[in-house]
């Protein structure tokens, strides 16, 4: 059975008198300590589709089920200590004014979970940083450090579920490549799951064994990691993305 | 023909904390090609970019030994010259257009500003001009965008509105800083064969700015790769995969390819003499 499981969902926004629907009627679902993709234009929904399932965005139809059972709402403590979110650019995700050991110490005082300085330098190495870094603040990282801060904040709580939104374009193609490497052995080490947004094939392709293609909210078609390197799509549009990232193929 | 030289190019920011060289003696000569320059964030390639147009603001200090321009050596350029060659004769594209559009200005305004100041045209001729130019840049709907603020467009809308801006005057020289960073891979490549059709079609020298390895090679004829402020090699684009200094190699190597292997991708250890 699947880990995550979205029905149908759709996704309406209203403003002005409009409605914007961001998603519509996509379905997908993602095996436990498996790792899905989900690629498009801006625009297409992707991230929208993150977003609903952390209750950040208003679910207007359809079914998002975690683990067998529907998520409830608001979303509520449980379904944080089992699901987070790494978001796109590391430079607006942090507090400003707060300290790293704030930032990673504040989600186990809302959980109340002891050991609080252990877990902070324990997470710390985890991702690979010095625990000297434990009181700078944000401004005094680079962006490579602070995604590592935003990705060893999401592992706080020992989550089963990551939702992966763009962690990486913001980031130099050596930055890139070391934090896909930290995802990728936290992955294995923890037996997370992934549900990951990227513009990128090439990053797709590298973290995902499912891939599924979107434009105008609509889910166009699902691929497997197989079928994307074998240039094996059905629809027109999936195979315009895929020759319009044909330099990542070398 | 040489369209533009520059030899022994230095940008130095004397700070609080003591001087910054952010280039440091970078050379090159550019005909009517299309030149790429990549590097990481911090290498000094939009500062080379910048000092071709002397848009370095103090403390910043632009030195060079010699940076001619068709025949005019920019170094020795007034400010009054430098004004006109701007737009006019050499263009930028800057990386995005959320930043670099006037928010409370209509597109079209914004089109015909320069078309009615500098080359005093009258307001109909300078309407028919703008349309002209944005259809140059495949806008479907020009009289439309015409009447649009920034905000109303997408990135890729915005951005083919930029290049129409800095093409009206014609010029002989475009400078492009990341144009497509901030576009989808299906819009990055529209917006490049409209770049490339441009530089064809007009004879113009390009510049093209880029983090993005694999995409300049694809899209120019030679790439110089640039590492804290100097370059660290010049190839022919298509001979981009073959490259020999370990710096191209390492950034090459340590990105993910479709198709391939998921091992863990290669670091990037960097080597000290490589800076010098």
């Amino acid at each position: 059975m699947a880990f995550i499981e979205i029905e149908n969902l759709s996704v309406t926004f209203h403003a002005k008198g409009r409605h914007v629907r961001a998603v519509e009627g996509v379905s997908l679902s993602v095996e436990e300590k498996g790792s899905f993709g989900l690629v498009g234009e801006s625009g297409s929904g992707k991230s929208t589709i993150l977003r609903a399932i952390c209750g950040l965005a208003p679910v207007t139809g359809g079914s998002i089920r975690i683990g067998g059972a529907p998520v409830p709402t608001p979303r509520g403590r449980a379904f944080a200590a089992q699901v987070q979110m790494v978001f796109q650019d590391p430079y607006a995700s942090l507090h400003p004014r707060h300290t790293i050991d704030r930032v990673l110490s504040e989600p186990l005082a809302i959980h109340g979970a002891g050991d609080a300085d252990r877990r902070v330098m324990q997470a710390l190495t985890d991702v690979g940083l010095p625990t000297s870094f434990r009181f700078r603040y944000p401004h005094q990282l680079s962006g490579g450090q602070r995604q590592r801060v935003a990705i060893a904040r999401a592992l706080m709580l020992e989550p089963k579920i990551l939702l992966l939104d763009e962690p990486t374009s913001a980031l130099d193609a050596s930055v890139q490549a070391e934090t896909l490497n930290l995802l990728a052995r936290l992955r294995a080490e923890r037996g997370l799951t992934f549900l990951m947004v990227s513009h990128d094939l090439a990053v797709i392709d590298h973290m995902c064994d499912r891939v599924l293609v979107m434009q105008h909210g609509r889910a166009v078609e699902e691929l497997s990691r197989e079928d994307l390197a074998g240039s094996r799509m059905k629809t027109d549009y999936a195979r315009s993305l895929f020759e319009a990232s044909a330099d990542r193929m070398l | 023909m040489t369209l533009l030289s520059v030899k022994n190019l230095r940008v130095t920011f004397d700070t609080e904390a003591g001087r910054v060289e952010a280039v440091r003696g970078v050379s090159f000569a550019l005909g009517r090609e299309r030149l790429g320059i990549v590097g990481e964030s911090g290498s000094g390639k939009t500062m080379t970019g910048r000092s071709v147009l002397r848009l370095i603001r103090p403390p910043g200090r632009i030195e060079a030994d010699e940076m001619i321009f068709d025949g005019q050596d920019l170094m020795r350029a007034s400010e009054k010259d430098m004004r006109a060659l701007r737009g006019q004769r050499i263009a930028m594209v800057m990386q995005d257009p959320k930043y670099s559009l006037n928010p409370v200005m209509k597109v079209g305004a914004q089109l015909m500003e320069g078309l009615r100041q500098r080359d005093r045209i009258g307001r109909a001729a300078a309407y028919d001009r703008a349309i002209a130019a944005l259809e140059a840049v495949q806008i479907r709907d020009p009289a439309r965008v015409m009447e649009a603020y920034p905000h109303e467009l997408s990135g890729g809308m915005g951005q083919r509105v930029m290049i129409a801006m800095m093409l009206i005057p014609n010029p002989d020289l475009l400078i492009a800083d990341e144009p497509t960073s901030a576009l989808d891979v299906t819009v990055q490549a529209e917006v490049l064969k409209i770049l490339d059709d441009l530089v064809k079609s007009r004879g113009m020298g390009l510049i093209f700015i880029s983090h993005d390895l694999r995409l300049v090679s694809r899209f120019c004829d030679r790439v110089l790769v640039m590492y804290k402020g100097r370059v660290v090699e010049e190839l022919a684009a298509r001979d981009l995969m073959q490259a020999r200094h370990p710096y191209t190699q390492g950034l090459l190597n340590c990105l993910p390819r479709i198709g391939g292997d998921r091992g863990p991708l290669p670091g990037l250890d960097r080597a000290a003499e490589w800076a010098n």
